[in-house]
């Protein structure tokens, strides 16, 4: 009933190819989009802006990049913090060293250098596959982080080797506060998320979709595996390389090698396995359930704690956040084990054909 | 049969997805409304992780010492102080979401900030000074907030770590009888912000003192240090002097022992210098030294504290009384005693009630913990003197080094200071340039009041 396809027709193959071919489904996401460009700026209090929305939208797209690596290519990677690193570090010098370059140019640079470390990094995946290539990149992981906290030149000689970004403008136009942070990444993500969905449907992803599921076999009919698989690795880091770069600047405020630890390329490998490997909207699903699960628990939990009487400590309760949420995500794979993009894409199918079961 | 057990997962995927929406959209809100009336603080704390046994004490006695101030004078003024607590497990990107959820819950946007975690100070800083709330960062955080004239709203009290080591090195001249030349003092530290800090006031030591520095990186969480400690021992170190934090500095008690340094050779900052880092330990922490802001033990304060809050009606905070009167604890009464006296000093200026940011900033550059105002408030010893200015947001400088023999710590020093004369050009110059690359012009103090 909500998808009235009847007299839908195509007349010319753009049409046919379009990204939106139901017209229902162009409406809602430029009702989406509305929302998200217009009516969230104006009533959305700064809170949702620096702890939920914008790492929604950071992490987003690093599973982006680590999604067509991984996902669509099939090559298993553990380095995307380190990526995200580069990123952040090439960013933060190129502002430094080169400030009449536009900053958003600055960024894009940055994924541009991330990118060819991941070309260099990526070069064993010509001959591993598998978990092997997931140490190779574990290895990018620890090298990348100890190169940065090694080479004082990286941090302008800083003596705590944490250093305070630089102010983000964007064309003289000073992007200081949380609204216009939001809708400076808001812009990047979007057309980087186009970008990815239209890379994913070309020859490009089918490319890396044939080396995923029988490399032998892609060979066999032509697909130039090196190339390929480094082309993977360059665009992935690339994406992480931005994402680095705008969490530096528009969200934390300050570049260290810490935080880019094990810690998250192992979180954002897990947004895109719960969110759905090999899809685009999985990456923003994990990294929404990532980035807002845990807040929302430790909102709850201390609520039905304190509701019921239950007296545990503080330390108690995080941890009983902590397991709630690996429960929840146990249950979700469980449930789905494609991901909570499958969910979605099963959800669609039946909302086309409601009322009818069939 | 398989599309009817798909879909009955979806049906409750979407009921829960719904159940969720509704909670998270009501979820964070500005509840203004029943902290019309009291001094609200944020409390940004950690008690889960590597670090986390420091943060229960620590927080802990935070909270037990507003606690206390509100049972035994009816809050400050009159006005009663409350709080709230959220978890930020030691990372800077839940440190940033618990204190902008803090920051909407009364027009006091939190009091004052205390993250007690370098990295989650450097992340506020900006988001501080941006929404005019003061960050307090009590002997940790960045080194050149000392220079008020271009962090207006950021203070590093009591000392920072430069501060520290310089104390350090004094103490181990004092014991080498005033001469360390020739002799080889290995630095090893955490490699994080926190650790790097001191590297380079410690060099400019080596230089003026005619030591031999080498230094030694650990990468957190730093469980495993034989190889480190291996090499301290080839290059026949007289001293080390030890910058870890959490659950590496019992690690690294053990891993002396291992290799048979003599303990009494090492001074650890006080992030290393709590009983959660010796008790772990056994008896190799026998003779460990440490740098310390705070002295441990149920002094009359700690004392007072837990006859109000631990006698026929517990309301204090600590599930484990054995851990009050211990540094974290002790360290935790400090941080809320500045808190309160900042909050007292406000109300003297601006009269008796709720105080915001901007008052507290003035109070924060005029406090003047002296002897007298110490013994006023019970607290003689427990804490250095301590007087703040404009140009100067750390207010003392001064460290005692204590050590462990087995069962608690034991005092081995007096009040030492840093080397004021070396650090402070340094970290002028730090904060200079760090007002060029943002364009800040310094404010100036001689016209301020």
């Amino acid at each position: 009933m909500l998808y009235r396809e009847a007299g839908q027709f195509k007349t010319s193959y753009a049409a046919d190819q379009q990204l939106l071919p139901i017209r229902q489904d162009r409406i809602a996401f430029f009702t989406l989009l509305a929302v998200v460009f217009v009516i969230v700026p104006l009533f959305v209090s700064d809170y949702w802006f620096s702890a939920l929305l914008i790492p929604i939208l950071i992490f987003s797209l690093a599973a982006i990049g680590l999604n067509i690596l991984t996902g669509y290519a099939g090559q298993l990677s553990l380095g995307s913090a380190a990526f995200m690193a580069v990123g952040a570090f090439s960013a933060y010098n190129i502002v430094l060293r080169m400030p009449w370059l536009p900053q958003i140019v600055s960024f894009l640079l940055a994924g541009v250098c991330a990118a060819l470390v991941g070309i260099a990094f990526g070069l064993p995946s010509v001959r591993i596959k598998g978990f092997y290539l997931a140490v190779a990149t574990l290895a990018a992981q620890f090298f990348v982080v100890w190169a940065l906290q090694k080479f004082p030149w990286f941090t302008n000689n800083s003596s705590s080797g944490v250093i305070s970004a630089q102010g983000v403008t964007f064309f003289g136009f000073p992007i200081d506060s949380p609204v216009r942070n939001y809708v400076f990444v808001l812009c990047i993500v979007t057309v980087l998320a186009l970008c990815a969905k239209n890379m994913a449907r070309s020859n490009t992803g089918r490319q890396w979709m044939a080396v995923r599921d029988m490399d032998v076999a892609a060979e066999v009919i032509g697909i130039p595996l090196m190339r390929t698989k480094l082309q993977a690795f360059a665009i992935s880091s690339f994406y992480c390389g931005v994402a680095g770069a705008l969490y530096a600047y528009c969200y934390i405020g300050t570049v260290e090698p810490e935080a880019f630890s094990l810690d998250m390329s192992f979180r954002v490998l897990f947004m895109i396995i719960v969110g759905g490997m090999g899809t685009i909207m999985g990456a923003f699903i994990g990294a929404t359930f990532f980035t807002v699960l845990p807040i929302f628990l430790s909102i709850l939990i201390p609520g039905i704690a304190s509701l019921f009487n239950f007296n545990f400590d503080k330390a108690s309760l995080t941890y009983i956040e902590f397991m709630i949420f690996g429960a929840l995500i146990i249950f979700f794979l469980i449930v789905e084990p494609h991901g909570l993009a499958r969910l979605w894409q099963i959800g669609k199918e039946k909302l086309r054909i409601w009322p009818f079961p069939h | 049969m398989f599309t009817s057990k798909k879909f009955t997962g979806v049906k409750a995927m979407c009921a829960a997805a719904i159940g969720v929406a509704a909670l998270v959209t009501g979820a964070p809100s500005p509840s203004f409304a029943q902290q019309a009336n009291e001094q609200f603080v944020s409390v940004l704390s950690f008690r889960v992780g590597p670090y986390g046994p420091a943060g229960v004490g620590i927080f802990g006695g935070f909270i037990d010492y507003m606690n206390y101030v509100n049972v035994k004078e009816g809050g400050v003024g009159g006005v009663k102080l409350s709080w709230e607590e959220c978890e930020t497990e030691y990372a800077a990107a839940r440190g940033v979401e618990c204190y902008e959820r803090l920051k909407t819950k009364s027009p006091t946007k939190g009091t004052m900030i205390h993250p007690v975690s370098t990295p989650i100070t450097y992340a506020l800083l900006d988001k501080t000074l941006a929404d005019k709330v003061p960050i307090v960062q009590t002997g940790y955080g960045r080194t050149d907030t000392v220079d008020g004239r271009y962090f207006p709203w950021a203070f590093p009290l009591i000392t920072t770590y430069p501060m520290q080591a310089t104390a350090i090195v004094k103490f181990l001249s004092q014991k080498e009888k005033g001469d360390l030349r020739g002799k080889k003092i290995a630095y090893l530290y955490l490699d994080s912000a926190y650790g790097k800090e001191p590297i380079t006031y410690l060099q400019a030591e080596a230089k003026v003192n005619g030591f031999e520095l080498t230094t030694i990186p650990i990468t957190p969480p730093g469980t495993e240090q034989g190889a480190q400690w291996q090499q301290i021992r080839q290059s026949q170190a007289d001293y080390v002097i030890f910058w870890g934090f959490g659950v590496m500095n019992a690690s690294a008690m053990r891993a002396a022992q291992k290799v048979g340094f003599a303990r009494d050779k090492i001074i650890g900052s006080w992030w290393a210098g709590s009983e959660e880092d010796t008790v772990p330990a056994g008896d190799a922490a026998k003779g460990y030294m440490s740098a310390a802001m705070n002295v441990s033990g149920k002094t009359p304060l700690i004392a007072d504290i837990e006859k109000t809050l631990y006698g026929a009606n517990p309301t204090g905070n600590m599930q484990d009384k054995s851990k009050i009167g211990g540094i974290n604890y002790n360290r935790g009464v400090v941080i809320g005693l500045i808190t309160v006296e900042a909050i007292r000093v406000a109300q003297a200026k601006y009269g008796k009630k709720v105080m915001d940011g901007e008052q507290i900033r003035w109070a924060l550059e005029h406090l003047d913990l002296s002897d007298a105002r110490l013994k006023a408030l019970n607290a003689t010893g427990l804490m250095p003197t301590m007087k703040t200015s404009c140009a100067d947001h750390e207010g003392s400088g001064k460290i005692k080094v204590q050590q462990w023999d087995g069962t608690k710590w034991a005092l081995v020093s007096d009040w030492i200071e840093g080397n004021r004369q070396l650090v402070r050009p340094l970290l002028e110059q730090s904060a200079i340039d760090y007002g060029k690359s943002k364009g800040i012009t310094p404010r100036d103090c001689a016209k301020e009041s």
